[in-house]
Protein backbone atom coordinates (compact mmCIF):
# COMPACT_ATOMS: atom_id res chain seq x y z
CA UNK A 1 0.00 0.00 0.00
CA UNK A 2 1.16 3.53 -0.68
CA UNK A 3 0.88 5.11 2.72
CA UNK A 4 1.74 8.56 1.36
CA UNK A 5 -1.67 8.78 -0.35
CA UNK A 6 -3.65 8.42 2.90
CA UNK A 7 -4.94 11.09 5.28
CA UNK A 8 -3.50 11.86 8.71
CA UNK A 9 -6.50 10.37 10.52
CA UNK A 10 -6.31 7.16 8.47
CA UNK A 11 -2.60 6.87 9.20
CA UNK A 12 -3.10 7.68 12.87
CA UNK A 13 -5.51 4.73 13.19
CA UNK A 14 -2.99 2.46 11.48
CA UNK A 15 -0.20 3.65 13.78
CA UNK A 16 -2.32 3.08 16.87
CA UNK A 17 -3.26 -0.42 15.65
CA UNK A 18 0.42 -1.08 14.90
CA UNK A 19 -0.41 -1.93 11.28
CA UNK A 20 2.27 0.45 10.04
CA UNK A 21 5.19 2.41 11.47
CA UNK A 22 5.98 6.09 11.14
CA UNK A 23 9.25 5.14 9.43
CA UNK A 24 7.29 3.21 6.77
CA UNK A 25 4.99 6.20 6.21
CA UNK A 26 7.96 8.56 5.98
CA UNK A 27 9.82 6.23 3.60
CA UNK A 28 6.77 6.07 1.33
CA UNK A 29 6.64 9.87 1.30
CA UNK A 30 10.29 10.17 0.26
CA UNK A 31 9.90 7.38 -2.31
CA UNK A 32 7.05 9.37 -3.85
CA UNK A 33 9.15 12.53 -3.82
CA UNK A 34 11.92 10.65 -5.66
CA UNK A 35 9.39 9.47 -8.23
CA UNK A 36 7.49 12.66 -9.00
CA UNK A 37 9.22 15.76 -7.68
CA UNK A 38 11.31 16.31 -10.80
CA UNK A 39 7.92 16.96 -12.45
CA UNK A 40 6.22 18.86 -9.59
CA UNK A 41 9.22 20.71 -8.09
CA UNK A 42 7.47 21.49 -4.83
CA UNK A 43 10.51 21.68 -2.57
CA UNK A 44 13.27 24.14 -1.86
CA UNK A 45 14.77 21.94 0.88
CA UNK A 46 14.24 18.32 1.96
CA UNK A 47 15.05 17.18 5.49
CA UNK A 48 15.02 13.41 4.99
CA UNK A 49 17.56 12.51 7.66
CA UNK A 50 15.84 14.49 10.42
CA UNK A 51 12.44 13.20 9.25
CA UNK A 52 13.44 9.55 9.48
CA UNK A 53 15.07 10.13 12.88
CA UNK A 54 11.88 11.76 14.17
CA UNK A 55 9.77 8.92 12.74
CA UNK A 56 11.96 6.32 14.46
CA UNK A 57 11.54 8.25 17.72
CA UNK A 58 7.75 8.08 17.40
CA UNK A 59 7.89 4.38 16.53
CA UNK A 60 9.91 3.76 19.69
CA UNK A 61 7.26 5.57 21.71
CA UNK A 62 4.52 3.45 20.18
CA UNK A 63 6.33 0.16 20.82
CA UNK A 64 7.01 1.38 24.35
CA UNK A 65 3.24 1.50 24.84
CA UNK A 66 2.87 5.31 24.82
CA UNK A 67 -0.38 6.85 23.65
CA UNK A 68 0.29 9.04 20.60
CA UNK A 69 -1.38 12.27 19.49
CA UNK A 70 -3.34 12.64 16.24
CA UNK A 71 -0.46 14.21 14.26
CA UNK A 72 2.32 12.22 15.89
CA UNK A 73 4.54 10.42 13.37
CA UNK A 74 2.72 12.01 10.42
CA UNK A 75 4.75 13.78 7.70
CA UNK A 76 4.22 17.52 7.07
CA UNK A 77 5.66 20.09 4.66
CA UNK A 78 6.25 23.71 5.74
CA UNK A 79 6.11 26.73 3.44
CA UNK A 80 9.56 28.25 3.16
CA UNK A 81 8.56 31.49 4.87
CA UNK A 82 8.23 29.89 8.32
CA UNK A 83 11.42 29.78 10.35
CA UNK A 84 12.82 26.33 11.12
CA UNK A 85 15.77 26.38 13.49
CA UNK A 86 18.88 25.02 11.78
CA UNK A 87 17.05 24.43 8.46
CA UNK A 88 17.40 26.81 5.51
CA UNK A 89 14.43 29.23 5.23
CA UNK A 90 14.60 31.20 1.99
CA UNK A 91 11.18 32.74 1.20
CA UNK A 92 12.18 31.54 -2.31
CA UNK A 93 14.28 34.69 -2.53
CA UNK A 94 17.90 35.39 -3.40
CA UNK A 95 17.74 37.77 -0.44
CA UNK A 96 17.47 34.84 2.00
CA UNK A 97 19.14 32.14 -0.12
CA UNK A 98 21.54 31.31 2.73
CA UNK A 99 19.41 32.14 5.79
CA UNK A 100 19.45 29.47 8.50
CA UNK A 101 17.14 30.70 11.28
CA UNK A 102 18.48 30.59 14.84
CA UNK A 103 14.93 29.89 16.13
CA UNK A 104 11.68 28.25 15.00
CA UNK A 105 8.27 29.77 14.31
CA UNK A 106 5.64 29.05 16.97
CA UNK A 107 3.65 26.88 14.52
CA UNK A 108 6.78 24.80 13.85
CA UNK A 109 7.38 24.39 17.57
CA UNK A 110 3.74 23.39 18.06
CA UNK A 111 3.93 20.78 15.31
CA UNK A 112 7.22 19.44 16.67
CA UNK A 113 5.71 19.21 20.15
CA UNK A 114 2.81 17.29 18.57
CA UNK A 115 5.30 14.79 17.12
CA UNK A 116 5.10 15.88 13.47
CA UNK A 117 7.67 14.57 10.98
CA UNK A 118 8.94 17.52 8.91
CA UNK A 119 9.63 16.44 5.31
CA UNK A 120 10.96 19.72 3.96
CA UNK A 121 10.33 23.32 2.99
CA UNK A 122 7.97 24.21 0.16
CA UNK A 123 8.60 26.52 -2.79
CA UNK A 124 6.54 29.73 -2.96
CA UNK A 125 6.26 33.07 -4.71
CA UNK A 126 9.13 35.21 -3.46
CA UNK A 127 8.19 36.69 -0.06
CA UNK A 128 4.65 35.30 -0.64
CA UNK A 129 3.98 37.88 -3.37
CA UNK A 130 2.22 36.23 -6.26
CA UNK A 131 -0.57 33.92 -7.35
CA UNK A 132 1.25 31.30 -9.42
CA UNK A 133 4.59 30.45 -7.72
CA UNK A 134 6.22 31.78 -10.92
CA UNK A 135 7.79 34.51 -8.76
CA UNK A 136 10.04 32.02 -6.91
CA UNK A 137 13.62 33.09 -7.59
CA UNK A 138 14.66 29.42 -7.81
CA UNK A 139 12.16 27.60 -10.08
CA UNK A 140 8.43 27.31 -10.72
CA UNK A 141 6.35 24.61 -9.06
CA UNK A 142 3.99 22.76 -11.42
CA UNK A 143 0.39 21.75 -10.98
CA UNK A 144 0.17 17.96 -10.38
CA UNK A 145 -3.07 17.82 -12.41
CA UNK A 146 -1.41 19.35 -15.49
CA UNK A 147 2.27 20.17 -15.35
CA UNK A 148 1.82 22.87 -18.04
CA UNK A 149 -0.28 24.80 -15.52
CA UNK A 150 0.62 26.77 -12.41
CA UNK A 151 -0.22 25.37 -8.96
CA UNK A 152 -1.47 28.77 -7.84
CA UNK A 153 0.29 30.83 -5.24
CA UNK A 154 1.83 32.05 -3.25
CA UNK A 155 1.80 28.73 -1.30
CA UNK A 156 2.18 26.73 -4.54
CA UNK A 157 4.69 24.19 -3.22
CA UNK A 158 2.62 23.51 -0.09
CA UNK A 159 -0.51 22.87 -2.18
CA UNK A 160 1.20 20.83 -4.93
CA UNK A 161 3.05 18.60 -2.46
CA UNK A 162 -0.26 17.59 -0.81
CA UNK A 163 -2.02 17.08 -4.16
CA UNK A 164 0.88 14.95 -5.45
CA UNK A 165 0.91 12.83 -2.25
CA UNK A 166 4.48 13.96 -1.54
CA UNK A 167 3.31 14.63 2.02
CA UNK A 168 0.24 14.00 4.17
CA UNK A 169 -0.45 17.67 4.85
CA UNK A 170 1.31 21.02 4.80
CA UNK A 171 1.27 24.56 6.12
CA UNK A 172 0.94 27.67 4.01
CA UNK A 173 0.28 31.34 4.61
CA UNK A 174 -2.52 33.48 3.20
CA UNK A 175 -2.32 37.27 2.83
CA UNK A 176 -4.84 37.73 -0.01
CA UNK A 177 -5.68 34.15 -1.02
CA UNK A 178 -2.30 32.40 -0.92
CA UNK A 179 -3.71 29.26 0.74
CA UNK A 180 -7.21 29.11 -0.75
CA UNK A 181 -6.34 29.86 -4.40
CA UNK A 182 -3.59 27.18 -4.68
CA UNK A 183 -5.82 24.74 -2.75
CA UNK A 184 -8.48 25.40 -5.40
CA UNK A 185 -6.00 25.00 -8.30
CA UNK A 186 -4.54 21.76 -6.87
CA UNK A 187 -7.78 20.14 -5.68
CA UNK A 188 -7.03 20.01 -1.95
CA UNK A 189 -8.55 21.51 1.20
CA UNK A 190 -7.05 24.84 2.32
CA UNK A 191 -8.00 26.99 5.31
CA UNK A 192 -7.28 30.67 5.91
CA UNK A 193 -8.14 31.00 9.61
CA UNK A 194 -9.53 34.06 11.39
CA UNK A 195 -6.84 36.72 11.80
CA UNK A 196 -5.13 36.23 15.15
CA UNK A 197 -6.02 32.56 15.70
CA UNK A 198 -2.63 31.20 14.59
CA UNK A 199 0.57 32.80 15.84
CA UNK A 200 2.64 34.68 13.25
CA UNK A 201 5.79 34.51 15.39
CA UNK A 202 8.54 33.28 13.07
CA UNK A 203 6.45 33.74 9.92
CA UNK A 204 8.51 36.02 7.68
CA UNK A 205 6.23 39.03 7.34
CA UNK A 206 4.70 40.25 4.09
CA UNK A 207 1.68 42.34 5.20
CA UNK A 208 1.30 41.95 8.94
CA UNK A 209 -2.34 43.02 9.30
CA UNK A 210 -3.39 40.43 6.67
CA UNK A 211 -0.95 37.47 6.95
CA UNK A 212 -2.29 34.28 8.50
CA UNK A 213 -0.89 30.74 8.61
CA UNK A 214 -3.16 27.79 7.80
CA UNK A 215 -3.24 24.14 6.73
CA UNK A 216 -3.49 22.28 3.42
CA UNK A 217 -5.02 18.82 3.82
CA UNK A 218 -6.48 15.91 1.87
CA UNK A 219 -9.82 16.14 3.65
CA UNK A 220 -11.72 18.41 6.03
CA UNK A 221 -11.23 16.15 9.07
CA UNK A 222 -7.45 16.48 8.73
CA UNK A 223 -7.78 20.22 8.21
CA UNK A 224 -9.78 20.54 11.45
CA UNK A 225 -7.30 18.34 13.30
CA UNK A 226 -4.30 20.39 12.15
CA UNK A 227 -6.11 23.60 13.13
CA UNK A 228 -6.72 22.10 16.60
CA UNK A 229 -2.95 21.84 16.99
CA UNK A 230 -1.74 25.13 15.48
CA UNK A 231 -4.45 27.51 16.79
CA UNK A 232 -4.20 29.35 20.08
CA UNK A 233 -2.90 32.45 21.79
CA UNK A 234 0.85 33.11 21.70
CA UNK A 235 2.46 35.72 23.96
CA UNK A 236 5.22 36.07 21.36
CA UNK A 237 2.73 37.49 18.82
CA UNK A 238 1.14 40.68 20.14
CA UNK A 239 -1.61 40.45 17.50
CA UNK A 240 -2.55 36.95 18.62
CA UNK A 241 -6.15 36.59 19.85
CA UNK A 242 -7.18 35.20 23.24
CA UNK A 243 -9.83 32.54 22.63
CA UNK A 244 -10.79 29.00 23.54
CA UNK A 245 -9.73 26.34 21.02
CA UNK A 246 -12.47 23.69 20.95
CA UNK A 247 -11.96 20.24 19.43
CA UNK A 248 -12.92 21.14 15.87
CA UNK A 249 -13.17 17.48 14.80
CA UNK A 250 -16.06 16.94 17.23
CA UNK A 251 -18.19 19.33 15.15
CA UNK A 252 -18.07 17.19 11.98
CA UNK A 253 -21.54 15.69 12.26
CA UNK A 254 -22.53 15.87 8.58
CA UNK A 255 -25.67 17.72 9.62
CA UNK A 256 -26.26 21.09 7.92
CA UNK A 257 -30.04 21.21 8.30
CA UNK A 258 -31.24 24.75 8.83
CA UNK A 259 -27.79 26.25 8.18
CA UNK A 260 -28.29 29.69 6.63
CA UNK A 261 -26.03 30.11 3.61
CA UNK A 262 -25.69 33.44 1.81
CA UNK A 263 -24.75 33.69 -1.86
CA UNK A 264 -23.12 37.10 -2.33
CA UNK A 265 -24.28 38.31 -5.73
CA UNK A 266 -21.14 40.41 -6.25
CA UNK A 267 -19.09 37.17 -6.41
CA UNK A 268 -20.93 35.86 -9.46
CA UNK A 269 -19.51 38.20 -12.04
CA UNK A 270 -18.73 38.36 -15.72
CA UNK A 271 -15.32 36.97 -16.55
CA UNK A 272 -15.76 33.96 -14.31
CA UNK A 273 -15.35 30.64 -16.12
CA UNK A 274 -18.88 29.30 -16.91
CA UNK A 275 -17.93 25.81 -15.75
CA UNK A 276 -16.75 27.25 -12.40
CA UNK A 277 -20.09 29.05 -12.02
CA UNK A 278 -21.97 25.87 -12.85
CA UNK A 279 -20.02 23.79 -10.30
CA UNK A 280 -20.64 26.38 -7.59
CA UNK A 281 -24.35 26.36 -8.47
CA UNK A 282 -24.30 22.54 -8.21
CA UNK A 283 -22.72 22.91 -4.77
CA UNK A 284 -25.44 25.35 -3.69
CA UNK A 285 -28.08 22.84 -4.87
CA UNK A 286 -26.29 20.12 -2.92
CA UNK A 287 -26.37 22.18 0.28
CA UNK A 288 -30.08 22.85 -0.23
CA UNK A 289 -30.72 19.14 -0.79
CA UNK A 290 -28.96 18.49 2.54
CA UNK A 291 -31.35 20.88 4.29
CA UNK A 292 -29.42 24.16 4.32
CA UNK A 293 -31.25 27.36 3.45
CA UNK A 294 -29.52 29.25 0.62
CA UNK A 295 -30.44 32.84 -0.22
CA UNK A 296 -28.93 35.76 -2.09
CA UNK A 297 -26.66 38.00 0.00
CA UNK A 298 -24.96 41.27 -0.78
CA UNK A 299 -21.46 42.60 -0.07
CA UNK A 300 -21.79 45.95 -1.83
CA UNK A 301 -18.15 47.10 -1.54
CA UNK A 302 -16.66 43.94 -3.09
CA UNK A 303 -15.40 45.76 -6.21
CA UNK A 304 -13.16 47.93 -4.02
CA UNK A 305 -11.42 45.04 -2.25
CA UNK A 306 -8.70 44.54 -4.83
CA UNK A 307 -7.71 48.24 -5.02
CA UNK A 308 -7.74 48.45 -1.20
CA UNK A 309 -5.56 45.35 -0.95
CA UNK A 310 -3.07 46.66 -3.49
CA UNK A 311 -2.54 49.74 -1.34
CA UNK A 312 -2.51 48.19 2.14
CA UNK A 313 -0.46 45.07 1.37
CA UNK A 314 2.33 46.85 -0.54
CA UNK A 315 2.38 49.64 2.07
CA UNK A 316 2.92 47.13 4.87
CA UNK A 317 5.36 45.18 2.70
CA UNK A 318 7.49 48.24 1.92
CA UNK A 319 7.88 48.74 5.65
CA UNK A 320 8.37 45.05 6.57
CA UNK A 321 10.94 44.48 3.83
CA UNK A 322 13.00 47.50 4.83
CA UNK A 323 14.84 45.15 7.19
CA UNK A 324 16.63 43.43 4.28
CA UNK A 325 19.73 45.57 4.06
CA UNK A 326 22.56 43.03 3.94
CA UNK A 327 23.71 43.83 7.48
CA UNK A 328 22.48 41.06 9.79
CA UNK A 329 21.55 38.10 7.58
CA UNK A 330 20.89 37.02 4.02
CA UNK A 331 22.39 38.29 0.79
CA UNK A 332 24.91 41.14 0.72
CA UNK A 333 26.42 42.84 -2.29
CA UNK A 334 30.18 42.67 -1.78
CA UNK A 335 31.19 45.23 -4.40
CA UNK A 336 30.01 48.44 -2.72
CA UNK A 337 32.54 50.56 -0.87
CA UNK A 338 30.10 52.55 1.23
CA UNK A 339 27.06 51.54 3.20
CA UNK A 340 24.25 53.30 1.28
CA UNK A 341 25.47 51.83 -2.01
CA UNK A 342 25.68 48.43 -0.28
CA UNK A 343 22.03 48.77 0.84
CA UNK A 344 20.87 49.71 -2.66
CA UNK A 345 22.78 47.02 -4.52
CA UNK A 346 21.88 44.34 -1.98
CA UNK A 347 18.18 45.15 -2.25
CA UNK A 348 18.17 45.59 -6.04
CA UNK A 349 19.88 42.24 -6.63
CA UNK A 350 18.35 40.39 -3.69
CA UNK A 351 14.69 41.13 -4.54
CA UNK A 352 12.92 39.99 -7.71
CA UNK A 353 10.70 42.01 -10.05
CA UNK A 354 7.33 41.54 -8.27
CA UNK A 355 8.77 42.20 -4.82
CA UNK A 356 10.39 45.41 -6.06
CA UNK A 357 7.13 46.37 -7.79
CA UNK A 358 5.22 46.07 -4.51
CA UNK A 359 7.91 47.84 -2.49
CA UNK A 360 7.78 50.71 -5.01
CA UNK A 361 3.99 50.83 -4.92
CA UNK A 362 3.89 50.77 -1.12
CA UNK A 363 6.62 53.36 -0.75
CA UNK A 364 4.77 55.64 -3.16
CA UNK A 365 1.44 55.19 -1.33
CA UNK A 366 3.06 56.07 2.00
CA UNK A 367 5.21 58.92 0.70
CA UNK A 368 4.73 62.52 1.67
CA UNK A 369 1.74 64.09 -0.11
CA UNK A 370 0.09 60.79 -1.08
CA UNK A 371 -0.58 59.20 2.31
CA UNK A 372 -4.11 60.59 2.74
CA UNK A 373 -5.18 60.04 -0.85
CA UNK A 374 -4.01 56.44 -0.98
CA UNK A 375 -3.18 54.71 2.29
CA UNK A 376 -5.68 56.44 4.59
CA UNK A 377 -8.39 56.17 1.94
CA UNK A 378 -7.71 52.43 1.67
CA UNK A 379 -7.97 51.97 5.45
CA UNK A 380 -11.35 53.71 5.40
CA UNK A 381 -12.69 51.56 2.60
CA UNK A 382 -11.39 48.55 4.51
CA UNK A 383 -13.88 49.52 7.24
CA UNK A 384 -16.72 49.52 4.69
CA UNK A 385 -15.69 46.03 3.51
CA UNK A 386 -15.71 44.74 7.09
CA UNK A 387 -19.11 46.27 7.70
CA UNK A 388 -20.48 44.49 4.61
CA UNK A 389 -19.52 41.16 6.19
CA UNK A 390 -20.86 42.16 9.63
CA UNK A 391 -24.23 42.92 8.04
CA UNK A 392 -24.28 39.72 5.97
CA UNK A 393 -23.47 37.59 9.02
CA UNK A 394 -26.43 39.05 10.92
CA UNK A 395 -28.54 37.03 8.51
CA UNK A 396 -26.30 34.13 7.46
CA UNK A 397 -24.12 31.51 9.16
CA UNK A 398 -21.77 31.38 6.21
CA UNK A 399 -21.29 32.67 2.68
CA UNK A 400 -20.40 30.69 -0.40
CA UNK A 401 -18.55 31.57 -3.65
CA UNK A 402 -16.03 30.27 -6.14
CA UNK A 403 -12.49 30.37 -4.68
CA UNK A 404 -11.02 31.75 -7.91
CA UNK A 405 -12.69 32.90 -11.15
CA UNK A 406 -10.89 30.21 -13.20
CA UNK A 407 -9.14 26.87 -12.76
CA UNK A 408 -5.32 26.80 -12.92
CA UNK A 409 -3.89 28.84 -15.81
CA UNK A 410 -0.83 28.13 -17.95
CA UNK A 411 2.71 29.24 -17.21
CA UNK A 412 3.40 32.71 -18.58
CA UNK A 413 -0.28 33.40 -19.27
CA UNK A 414 -0.52 36.24 -16.73
CA UNK A 415 3.13 36.79 -15.87
CA UNK A 416 3.49 40.06 -17.81
CA UNK A 417 0.26 41.69 -16.67
CA UNK A 418 0.22 42.36 -12.92
CA UNK A 419 -3.46 43.35 -12.82
CA UNK A 420 -4.61 40.18 -14.61
CA UNK A 421 -2.57 38.15 -12.13
CA UNK A 422 -4.03 40.09 -9.17
CA UNK A 423 -7.57 39.36 -10.44
CA UNK A 424 -7.16 35.64 -9.73
CA UNK A 425 -7.45 36.60 -6.04
CA UNK A 426 -10.58 38.75 -6.49
CA UNK A 427 -12.80 36.39 -4.42
CA UNK A 428 -10.32 35.70 -1.63
CA UNK A 429 -8.88 39.12 -0.81
CA UNK A 430 -11.89 40.60 1.02
CA UNK A 431 -11.63 37.94 3.74
CA UNK A 432 -8.10 39.02 4.65
CA UNK A 433 -9.18 42.66 4.76
CA UNK A 434 -12.09 41.74 7.08
CA UNK A 435 -10.03 39.22 9.09
CA UNK A 436 -12.64 36.46 8.66
CA UNK A 437 -11.95 32.75 7.99
CA UNK A 438 -12.35 31.03 4.63
CA UNK A 439 -11.91 27.48 3.42
CA UNK A 440 -11.50 26.17 -0.12
CA UNK A 441 -12.70 22.64 -0.84
CA UNK A 442 -12.78 20.69 -4.12
CA UNK A 443 -16.17 20.95 -5.88
CA UNK A 444 -15.52 19.35 -9.28
CA UNK A 445 -13.43 19.66 -12.41
CA UNK A 446 -13.26 21.88 -15.48
CA UNK A 447 -11.40 20.21 -18.39
CA UNK A 448 -9.59 17.92 -16.00
CA UNK A 449 -8.51 20.74 -13.66
CA UNK A 450 -9.84 21.01 -10.10
CA UNK A 451 -12.22 23.80 -9.10
CA UNK A 452 -12.52 25.10 -5.55
CA UNK A 453 -15.54 26.20 -3.55
CA UNK A 454 -14.97 28.92 -0.97
CA UNK A 455 -16.92 29.01 2.28
CA UNK A 456 -16.61 32.21 4.34
CA UNK A 457 -17.35 32.32 8.05
CA UNK A 458 -17.83 34.72 10.93
CA UNK A 459 -14.73 35.70 12.92
CA UNK A 460 -13.75 32.62 14.97
CA UNK A 461 -16.42 30.66 13.07
CA UNK A 462 -14.06 27.93 11.81
CA UNK A 463 -16.28 25.29 13.43
CA UNK A 464 -19.21 26.15 11.16
CA UNK A 465 -16.91 26.16 8.11
CA UNK A 466 -15.53 22.72 8.96
CA UNK A 467 -19.00 21.32 9.60
CA UNK A 468 -20.42 22.55 6.28
CA UNK A 469 -17.27 21.70 4.30
CA UNK A 470 -17.17 18.20 5.77
CA UNK A 471 -20.84 17.54 4.98
CA UNK A 472 -20.33 18.67 1.38
CA UNK A 473 -17.13 16.70 0.95
CA UNK A 474 -18.60 13.47 2.31
CA UNK A 475 -21.64 13.71 0.07
CA UNK A 476 -19.68 14.48 -3.12
CA UNK A 477 -16.34 12.69 -2.81
CA UNK A 478 -14.31 15.00 -5.12
CA UNK A 479 -11.58 15.09 -2.50
CA UNK A 480 -10.78 11.43 -3.23
CA UNK A 481 -9.74 12.15 -6.83
CA UNK A 482 -5.98 11.96 -7.45
CA UNK A 483 -3.90 13.39 -10.32
CA UNK A 484 -2.07 11.05 -12.72
CA UNK A 485 1.61 11.83 -12.40
CA UNK B 1 1.08 58.66 -15.35
CA UNK B 2 4.12 58.39 -13.12
CA UNK B 3 7.12 60.22 -14.53
CA UNK B 4 10.61 58.76 -14.65
CA UNK B 5 11.62 61.36 -12.10
CA UNK B 6 8.92 60.19 -9.66
CA UNK B 7 10.01 56.58 -10.13
CA UNK B 8 13.59 57.58 -9.36
CA UNK B 9 12.46 59.42 -6.22
CA UNK B 10 10.44 56.44 -4.94
CA UNK B 11 13.34 54.07 -5.71
CA UNK B 12 15.63 56.30 -3.67
CA UNK B 13 13.21 56.26 -0.72
CA UNK B 14 13.04 52.46 -0.96
CA UNK B 15 16.83 52.13 -1.34
CA UNK B 16 16.52 50.46 -4.71
CA UNK B 17 18.79 50.99 -7.70
CA UNK B 18 16.89 50.62 -10.97
CA UNK B 19 18.28 50.43 -14.49
CA UNK B 20 16.69 52.41 -17.34
CA UNK B 21 14.61 49.47 -18.50
CA UNK B 22 13.25 48.85 -14.99
CA UNK B 23 12.44 52.54 -14.54
CA UNK B 24 10.36 52.48 -17.70
CA UNK B 25 8.65 49.21 -16.79
CA UNK B 26 7.74 50.33 -13.28
CA UNK B 27 6.55 53.75 -14.51
CA UNK B 28 4.11 52.05 -16.89
CA UNK B 29 3.00 49.25 -14.56
CA UNK B 30 2.68 51.37 -11.42
CA UNK B 31 0.67 53.95 -13.39
CA UNK B 32 -1.71 51.21 -14.55
CA UNK B 33 -2.10 49.89 -11.00
CA UNK B 34 -2.66 53.39 -9.60
CA UNK B 35 -5.25 54.06 -12.26
CA UNK B 36 -7.02 50.87 -11.21
CA UNK B 37 -6.81 51.98 -7.59
CA UNK B 38 -8.35 55.36 -8.45
CA UNK B 39 -11.74 53.57 -8.38
CA UNK B 40 -11.68 54.25 -4.63
CA UNK B 41 -12.16 57.97 -5.29
CA UNK B 42 -15.80 57.29 -6.18
CA UNK B 43 -16.57 56.43 -2.56
CA UNK B 44 -17.45 59.05 0.00
CA UNK B 45 -15.45 58.11 3.11
CA UNK B 46 -15.67 61.47 4.87
CA UNK B 47 -17.22 59.99 8.04
CA UNK B 48 -15.77 56.49 7.90
CA UNK B 49 -13.15 55.60 10.51
CA UNK B 50 -10.03 53.81 9.21
CA UNK B 51 -9.34 50.13 10.00
CA UNK B 52 -5.62 49.57 10.46
CA UNK B 53 -6.21 46.29 12.21
CA UNK B 54 -9.20 43.92 12.48
CA UNK B 55 -8.81 42.82 16.10
CA UNK B 56 -9.91 45.14 18.91
CA UNK B 57 -6.38 45.13 20.36
CA UNK B 58 -4.91 47.94 22.42
CA UNK B 59 -1.41 47.92 23.87
CA UNK B 60 -0.36 44.44 24.89
CA UNK B 61 1.72 44.48 28.05
CA UNK B 62 3.78 41.88 29.83
CA UNK B 63 5.73 41.79 33.06
CA UNK B 64 9.05 43.62 32.79
CA UNK B 65 11.07 40.55 33.63
CA UNK B 66 14.20 39.06 32.11
CA UNK B 67 13.31 36.31 29.62
CA UNK B 68 15.24 33.98 27.41
CA UNK B 69 16.86 35.70 24.47
CA UNK B 70 19.06 34.75 21.54
CA UNK B 71 22.70 34.45 22.59
CA UNK B 72 25.02 36.81 20.65
CA UNK B 73 26.64 33.93 18.84
CA UNK B 74 23.31 32.76 17.41
CA UNK B 75 22.18 36.30 16.59
CA UNK B 76 25.39 36.78 14.62
CA UNK B 77 25.32 33.35 12.98
CA UNK B 78 23.90 34.66 9.69
CA UNK B 79 25.93 37.87 9.51
CA UNK B 80 27.54 38.45 6.11
CA UNK B 81 30.45 40.05 7.98
CA UNK B 82 31.20 40.40 11.69
CA UNK B 83 33.93 41.46 14.06
CA UNK B 84 34.23 41.16 17.85
CA UNK B 85 30.56 40.37 18.50
CA UNK B 86 29.35 43.10 16.13
CA UNK B 87 27.89 43.24 12.62
CA UNK B 88 30.50 44.72 10.28
CA UNK B 89 29.44 47.04 7.42
CA UNK B 90 31.26 49.07 4.76
CA UNK B 91 32.21 52.62 5.73
CA UNK B 92 29.42 55.14 6.20
CA UNK B 93 29.92 58.19 3.99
Amino acid sequence: MQLNSLTAHELHDKLVNKEVSSVEITEDVFKRIDQVDDKVKAFVTLTKEQALAKAAEVDARISGGDKIGPLEGIPVVIKDNMCTEGVLTTCSSKMLHNFVPPYSATVVEKLQAAGAVIVGKANMDEFAMGSSTENSRFFSTRNPWDTDCVPGGSSGGSAASVAADETIYSLGSDTGGSIRQPASFCGVVGLKPTYGTVSRYGLIAYASSLDQIGPFAKDVRDCAQIFNVIAGHDPKDSTSAEFEVPDYTSILTGDVKGLRIGIPKEYFIEGTDPKVLQLVQDAINKFEAMGAVCEEATLPHTEYALPVYYLIAPAEASSNLARYDGVRYGYRDETAEDMITMFKRTRSEGFGTEVKRRIMLGTYALSSGYYDAYYLKALKVRTLIRQDFDRAFEKFDLLISPTSPTPAFRFGEKADDPIQMYLSDVFTISLNLAGIPGISIPCGFSNGLPVGLQLMGKPFGEGTLFKAAHAFEQSTGYYKMKPNL
Amino acid sequence: MLTKKQVEHVALLARLELNEEEKEMYATQLSAILEYIDALEKLDTENVPPTAHVLPLKNVFREDSVCEHLPNEKALSNAPDKEENCFRVPKIQ
